[in-house]
């Protein structure tokens, strides 16, 4: 365990420690940003609805007590939403599709002795084919949450109103009641973490796959699978530390 | 030219390169021959530094590679260029942007004109001057291994390194890259290492042949000596193909002429 911790660390040491040009880098990271987050877009905006959705009807199927105010409905769709299901749903599945992407393409480099060309060229393979990944992933994963967010109080407004359990003005209203502006920063920061965690762990299990095409994928599953435990510890941590 | 001088590596406590010393020379074709598992890869990786040796020391034409510091390193690894066993094309490239590829990374004061230019003349040289737009999976293996000597001899390598050549090729392709990479070689000088286990290449380009067996030089020498060398396991090694073993039956029973009949008999009848 500590041994596998100390080879990350030096993983992300080596990225960094003797970087290539800043040109590249530039190039790299574009390159990177549009297959991690546009990419992803479409994926994203239909999860997130739809969980937007769930959630209202769910809540609106709990609560059914007179006296509790329809508003509540979409002041819980908006909380749950913005400090857990936006920044750790999009992760999870960020991790699934994203992760495995970078765990095989690495992992096919690797095999394919990629790679290996990369380095007898005098090219830090790491600092090539990692960082723009990794700072790729932290740019993008926040943008995505915040399109998560979004999308998700819409489908709860659509399922909510469209289904006649709630007026559209009592949705509104509860979206509107109590907000705590630091909640949307703590998504953010949640979201830049899980981008490190899964690009970093994602990008690691790749880059050291070792025999051949079934260790690549053996890599990309095992890359998910780390980077989702990541993701839930992570998440208990931000959150006790944060709020 | 390239010096190794007592080079030792184990994996696990199993000795794979036990005490290697030789000479790669300059403006030659060096083949390191032996069979599978005589440590031929293991050398070749430590060369280019993909490994680090246990034990022993490299030197780049007077520069010592092994424990000395990254920027040296650096320094000598790009003027190396390798030919990988599978060719090791990046495949979200066009055959193009791979040649260009060193390029872009190693010599960023050149102009995008120079760079085209000098893809245009790599791609030339190797016979591929029509397959720039193509991307790797749309070519054929041999046309893979020309793309891959064109990328190492794009950034104008002192040091060519070649794992297995010929591997996965037909006969003839195989002779037409060997031939290839010894015109290279003599036309830029510069100092080629090849591994193979393949005697076509021996008795076609073979300029200085180092022969391993369980992790040791047992014969160095040309091709002109291989077939007189006096060691048991080269000789094993040169005579153990089917073809040879033929010529061998065939001129013990009917003399010398017997040899000239062979070249016409179908191959079944061998």
């Amino acid at each position: 365990m500590f041994k596998v911790f100390g080879s990350f660390v030096l993983f992300l040491y080596n990225m960094v420690a003797r970087a290539e040009r800043l040109k590249v880098l530039w190039n790299r990271f574009f390159e990177e940003a549009i297959l991690i987050g546009v990419n992803s877009i479409f994926i994203v905006g239909i999860v997130s609805a739809f969980i937007g959705a769930v959630t209202c009807i769910q809540i609106a199927y709990n609560l059914t007590n007179p006296l509790i105010p329809k508003s509540t409905i979409g002041y819980m769709v908006r909380e749950m939403t913005i400090l857990e299901l936006a920044p750790t749903i999009t992760s999870i599945v960020l991790a699934g599709k994203v992760g495995s992407a970078i765990a095989g393409g690495l992992g096919t480099m690797r095999i394919t002795e990629q790679i290996s060309a990369l380095e007898v060229m005098g090219i830090n393979s790491t600092s090539y084919l990692v960082l723009p990944r990794i700072l790729a992933a932290m740019l993008m994963f926040p943008l995505l949450v915040i399109l998560s967010m979004a999308l998700s109080i819409l489908g709860g407004y659509l399922a909510g109103t469209l289904s006649g359990v709630m007026a559209p003005q009592d949705y509104i209203e509860g979206i509107r009641t109590d907000f705590i502006p630091y909640n949307i920063l703590f998504a953010l920061i949640k979201a830049v973490v899980f981008a490190f965690l899964v690009s970093g762990i994602s990008a690691y299990k790749g880059f050291y796959t070792e025999g051949g095409a079934l260790e690549v994928g053996a890599a990309s599953t095992s890359a998910v699978t780390n980077s989702i435990i990541a993701i839930l510890l992570a998440d208990y941590v931000l959150a006790a530390v944060l709020l | 030219m390239i010096e190794i001088s007592n080079l030792e590596k184990s994996f696990d406590g199993n000795q794979v390169l036990k005490g290697i010393s030789c000479t790669l020379e300059t403006g030659k074709c060096n083949l390191l021959l032996g069979g599978s598992g005589t440590g031929k890869s293991v050398l070749l990786s430590c060369i280019v530094g993909l490994m680090k040796p246990d034990l022993g020391s490299i030197t780049f034409d007077g520069t010592v590679y092994t424990n000395s510091k990254v920027e040296i390193r650096q320094e000598i690894r790009r003027k190396i260029g390798m030919l990988f066993q599978g060719s090791a094309l990046f495949d979200s490239m066009t055959v193009a942007k791979n040649v260009e590829f060193p390029l872009q990374m190693l010599t960023p004061d050149m102009s995008p004109e120079e760079r085209r230019d000098r893809v245009e003349f790599c791609l030339k040289r190797v016979g591929l001057e029509n397959a720039g737009n193509k991307m790797p999976s749309e070519i054929s293996g041999g046309m893979k291994k020309r793309v891959g000597i064109a990328r190492a001899i794009a950034p104008n390598c002192t040091y060519l390194f070649c794992d297995e050549p010929n591997s996965g090729l037909d006969p003839a392709t195989s002779i037409k890259i060997d031939e290839l990479i010894y015109e290279i070689t003599h036309e830029y000088n510069i100092t080629t290492a090849i591994i193979t286990h393949d005697m076509n290449s021996v008795v076609g380009i073979g300029d200085h042949i180092i022969f391993l067996h369980q992790g040791k030089k047992l014969w160095d020498g040309d091709k002109e000596h291989i077939l007189n060398a006096e060691v048991p396991e080269l000789r094993e090694f040169i005579f153990s193909s089917s073809l040879v073993r033929a010529a061998k039956r065939v001129e013990q029973e009917d003399g010398p002429q017997g040899l000239e009949h062979l070249a016409h008999e179908p191959l079944s009848e061998l």
